[in-house]
């Protein structure tokens, strides 16, 4: 047999590593349209505004002379609105994770509900917009305050956290469980101190996903009526308020060319903050690592 | 310390049937686990060993299609009556399993998780201690307390599941196949850690391994699938008796290795 068969064999070598060399080249050329386009991009916005962003720009409100206007309110107005959704959609997002994980039973009804969680990751953010106005703006009669805007945010990317936070709860091995359950621990004592000390590093992987989304999104604020000239810093909860987006959608449509630049810089600050939130969730996601590997 | 008298058996079953959905596993198991006895159960894969031994300590209510009838006797109580909550029996019946299976902690908190949970009130370093030293690990891990559960080898991972089982000062210790991830040494480390633990503990220990079934025990119980796939108990007896006089020909067949 082996004789008679071994005759049969077209092994090709060259033509199958050629075949290799290509679909590596192919990957490689993927990753480098990618980078480049960032790259250019970071190059053109950091070469328009660079000049602008200084300690004045930082702390001068809007202005209808280009060369005067600056952020101050709209970085403020960021920064609330990102760290009141960032925790609200932590905390109700791990908990909803964790009851649809842990405690529901596994019947169609859960099935359902995950499907139209990963749905609702699709909606258009606008829609969330309106809902936001509706429910929070208008019925809730939060006013088009720092609140309400956070709110909407925090709906926006609640499916995103619950996502995460599922898929962080169900990789922590059963095994983990029972050694918990063996000991007597009760279920909240095994989902407290077993499960979710192992599934943080992956929710705060999601969270970090979810708030880089939130910074930013401009149309559901927009729908939901954030100003877009606010000559003061948001002073509460309750205070009026704009965002990074906005401003920089805003001075980007005016036909001045010192406003452009204000956009360029804007985008910078709006990267900077962006990124140094991301370090900061990096950095607690390696500490707690580690923590657990010893 | 003991609760029950010497001679009494620990964990009784009567007329155990147990069910996946409409699926009858096990039927008809009447057994008993001897107080201060290891109690090996053997049986080719599929026998439904280890959901036998998950019976003994409610286990089996994380799987949504378990159910089952007759009873299961843990000193003389009912495990399954209504009144009983699972987190309150599986305290005094410890568990290791069969993947060596530390919490990513240190040691030392792998062994105090358990008196922590169960609102331990004394004197924390010595209780660890003394569990570590019970599972013979001690001299191993003594100035490395600190470090991570996970830097430990195979087998002194499994004997560090043993000692955070032994600190909730559990009556009886079921293990599921312990030493099956193990290379043969700390297979050995195990088992003679088991002869030890029996001085003061009852012991069921679920094995593929007849020669350590064997070795260590001092009871054997045979699961056996029958024609329609459920496991019935073929033979219960003293382990001399099972190895070297078995009654059935089924047992004499599997241990003799003409199957499973």
């Amino acid at each position: 047999m082996a004789d008679v068969v071994r005759g049969q064999f077209d092994r090709r070598v060259n033509r199958r590593r050629l075949y290799g060399q290509i679909f590596h080249a192919l990957c490689l050329i993927s990753i480098l349209i990618g980078l480049g386009m960032l790259a250019l991009l970071l190059v053109d916005i950091f070469l328009d505004g660079w000049r602008r962003v200084n300690w004045e720009f930082l702390t001068s409100f809007p202005s209808r002379k280009p060369e005067q206007a600056g952020i101050q309110a709209a970085l403020f107005g960021s920064i609330y609105v990102i760290a009141l959704a960032g925790a609200l959609a932590f905390t109700l997002g791990v908990a909803a994770a964790i009851y649809l994980e842990e405690y529901a039973s596994r019947n169609w009804v859960a099935k359902v509900i995950q499907i139209n969680i990963a749905n609702l990751a699709g909606v258009p953010s606008i829609v969330y917009g309106i809902l936001g106005l509706e429910i929070f703006v208008r019925y809730l009669a939060l006013g088009k305050s720092v609140l309400a805007g956070s709110f909407t945010l925090a709906l926006l990317v609640l499916p995103i956290v619950i996502i995460a936070s599922e898929e962080a709860i169900r990789a922590v091995p059963p095994s983990i469980r029972e050694g918990g359950y063996a000991l007597g621990a009760t279920r909240w004592q095994t989902i407290w101190r077993l499960v979710l000390p192992q599934a943080f590093p992956g929710i705060l992987t999601g969270v970090i996903l979810a708030v880089s989304r939130a910074i930013g999104e401009t149309a559901p604020l927009i729908v939901m009526g954030a100003l877009t000239f606010v000559p003061f810093t948001p002073d509460g909860p309750m205070s009026r308020f704009t965002v990074l987006p906005i401003q920089i959608f805003n001075w980007v449509s005016r036909p001045q060319e010192g406003f452009h630049e204000a956009a360029a810089a804007g985008i910078i600050v709006l990267l900077v903050v962006l990124l140094s939130m991301n370090a900061l969730a990096v950095l607690l996601r390696n500490r707690f690592q580690r923590r657990l590997e010893g | 310390m003991k609760s029950v008298a010497d001679n009494s058996p620990i964990i009784e079953t009567r007329d155990l049937n147990v069910y996946y959905g409409p699926t009858c596993v096990i039927s008809g198991v009447d057994m008993e686990v001897e107080t201060h006895k290891i109690t090996a159960i053997i049986g080719p894969s599929g026998s439904g060993k280890s959901t036998l031994l998950r019976c003994f300590n409610r286990m089996n209510d994380l799987i949504p299609s378990f159910h089952m009838t007759g009873s299961v006797l843990f000193a003389g109580r009912d495990l399954y009556d209504a009144g009983v909550d699972p987190t309150e029996i599986r305290y005094q019946i410890g568990m290791v399993f069969q993947r060596p299976n530390p919490f990513p902690k240190s040691i030392f908190d792998n062994v105090a998780f358990g008196p922590r949970v169960n609102g331990f009130r004394g004197d924390m370093n010595a209780l660890v201690e003394d569990s570590i030293r019970r599972a013979a690990l001690w001299d191993e891990v003594k100035d490395r307390l600190k470090e991570s559960a996970l830097s430990l080898s195979g087998g002194q991972q499994q004997r560090l599941c043993i000692a955070r089982a032994l600190a909730v000062q559990p009556q009886i210790i079921l293990m599921d196949e312990p030493c099956s991830a193990l290379d043969p040494i700390s297979t050995l480390a195990i088992e003679e850690l088991m002869r030890e633990l029996s001085n003061d503990y009852s012991i069921v220990i679920v094995t593929h391994n007849m020669q350590q079934a064997a070795r260590v025990s001092d009871y054997t119980a045979f699961l056996n699938p029958g024609e329609d796939k459920t496991s019935e108990l073929i033979e219960f007896d003293e382990t001399r008796q099972i190895f070297t006089n078995p009654k059935d020909e089924r047992t004499e067949a599997y241990i003799t290795g003409r199957f499973g």
